[in-house]
């Protein structure tokens, strides 16, 4: 089963800056014992742009689709065989990039 | 009630977990388990009133529901769910055992007491799931919505599916963890029968308690080793024990030192000591809930309130400090100072807690006491007015509004 794990960092209390050593050690390991599928940092909040093509024009506009003090700051799928070692990662990964980690399911 | 409908409760009571256990393992899926269970037991009033009762209960039971359950895949199953509805009709498990230990269902425990869960959502899912209780009843106990209880099940349940929690006991190295999150549950459902809140409720929900106490019995049936699970089984007895000298017939709480020992259920406490000593003679370090029925037991082993070893109580709650220093601790450990130093000192370690538990009705209604105790009448008629609007429980409100309108001016 796949699971979006998702990096929630705090515009307002950040996480630490130098984790990238930590994080690419841990995605070696991820990817050697087989849960790795797809990782990725994005870039700042004020750099998405959110296209609206539902009406008759298209509107382009600035900024991630909620405003919110926490935002998406990147994104992991695992391939893991149930929810309990979904968690178990997660609580390395909440360790390993000092912030906050979502785990939800592939439908 | 007759004898069937006797035998019919009891088997309910004694077979609901496992019959929802066994079909969870074999279908995998809580709806199911659970759906089927219930017609099983429908089924069983019927068939039972009219031909007596199985010699086997829980085997006719258990084969009912499986039944039931393989009806309703093949009614709701779709073309391409005919592959996993082969594999689910064949049933290559042994057959249910029947000894000491059924994983089942401490599988079932552990699954609805799952810290992916928030912890109202364990109690609810526990409460239907493992001990039988109906979503009105679940909601009538923690006097929420009906339908806003029903939801949470619900949404608990695909939860459990959708997210893929896995149904099996925790591997050795997480046990520890996940057994103190289990007790928690079954520690709340008891202490909101025992202490239970709001205006329109009894002050004791004795359905509550005996819920608590029965799942905790299945625990230690299927966890004999583990003394917090004896600790907290002992906990519950000990104060269950006292529960009918506690409110009196005007609906006021009594006190401890002011019960009628007498009225406390002597069977009760004498399982409760039995399982302290146990955990004695186990010499191994106690936890929390083993030290709160150490407590117990040595305010339920004095006959008169003037005979309890008070010196006892206050080493206890020094251990317990240490444990957990929790300030709700800390005020029950000066409770039992007061009892040996007097109250003055009492009510020295207690204001240091005023921060921290100024919210708390129990925390003004000690303050209170403390303060009539030291004949600051005018001090501790504040207190009293303090804790009487924080408290939720009806039987404590008059209690403490009774003391309050003792106070000389």
């Amino acid at each position: 089963m796949q699971y979006l794990v998702s990096v929630i960092d705090d515009k307002s209390n950040p996480g630490s800056t130098d984790r990238q050593p930590a994080i690419s050690a841990f995605n070696e390991r991820l990817i050697a014992e087989g849960y790795w599928v797809f990782a990725g940092g994005l870039a700042d909040t004020d750099a998405a742009t959110v296209v609206d093509n539902r009406g008759e024009q298209v509107v382009f506009s600035d900024g991630p689709f909620v405003e919110s003090k926490e935002y998406l700051a990147g994104v992991w799928v695992w391939e893991a065989p149930d929810l309990e070692v979904a968690l178990k990662l997660a609580t390395e990964a909440s360790k390993v990039c000092d912030r906050k980690i979502e785990v939800r399911p592939f439908q | 009630m007759s004898d069937i409908e006797e035998a019919i409760t009891q088997a309910h009571h004694e077979q609901w977990a496992r019959v929802v256990a066994t079909l969870t393992r074999r279908f995998g899926d809580l709806d199911i388990a659970e759906e089927a269970a219930a017609e099983a037991f429908a089924t069983a009033v019927e068939r039972w009133m009219a031909e007596g009762v199985p010699p086997n209960p829980g085997g006719w039971l258990t084969t009912t529901a499986n039944r039931k359950a393989i009806d309703r895949i093949r009614r709701e199953s779709k073309r391409d769910d005919k592959h996993k509805e082969g594999q689910m009709l064949y049933d290559d498990d042994p057959p249910e055992p029947l000894g000491a230990i059924d994983d089942d269902r401490l599988r079932l425990i552990f699954t609805c007491c799952h810290p992916a869960l928030a912890l109202e959502t364990r109690v609810a899912l526990t409460l239907r799931m493992v001990g039988g209780l109906t979503v009105p009843e679940i909601a009538r106990a923690f006097l929420v919505q009906e339908t806003a209880m029903g939801r949470r099940i619900t949404r608990a349940k695909s939860k459990i599916k959708a997210a893929r929690i896995p149904y099996r006991v925790p591997s050795a190295e997480d046990l520890p963890a996940r057994v103190s999150g289990v007790l928690a549950v079954l520690f709340l459902v008891f202490n909101e029968g025992y202490l239970a809140t709001g205006p329109d409720t009894d002050p004791v929900r004795h359905e509550l308690t005996a819920e608590a106490i029965r799942l905790t019995r299945l625990i230690r049936a299927l966890m004999p080793a583990d003394g917090e699970v004896a600790g907290l089984l002992a906990l519950m007895l000990l104060t269950e024990a006292r529960r009918t000298a506690r409110v009196s017939a005007s609906g006021e709480l009594v006190s401890l030192d002011e019960q009628d020992r007498g009225a406390w259920d002597a069977d009760l406490i004498a399982e409760g000591h039995r399982l302290v000593r146990e955990r004695l003679a186990a010499g191994v370090a106690p936890g929390r809930y083993q030290i709160l029925a150490a407590i117990n037991a040595v305010h339920t082993s004095a006959r008169d309130v003037r005979d309890t070893d008070w010196s006892q109580v206050v080493a206890l709650y020094n251990q317990l400090v240490r444990l957990d220093p929790s300030p709700i601790v800390a005020l029950n450990q000066a409770i039992a100072v007061a009892e040996i130093d007097g109250p003055d000192v009492a009510l020295a370690a207690i204001d240091r807690l005023e921060d921290k538990l100024a919210d708390y009705h129990a925390y003004h209604a000690t303050r209170a006491n403390l303060l009539r105790r030291l004949g600051r009448s005018q001090e501790s008629r504040a207190a009293y007015d303090k804790a009487i609007e924080l408290a939720g429980n009806t039987a404590e409100i008059a209690y403490l509004t009774r003391r309050r309108d003792q106070l000389g001016t």
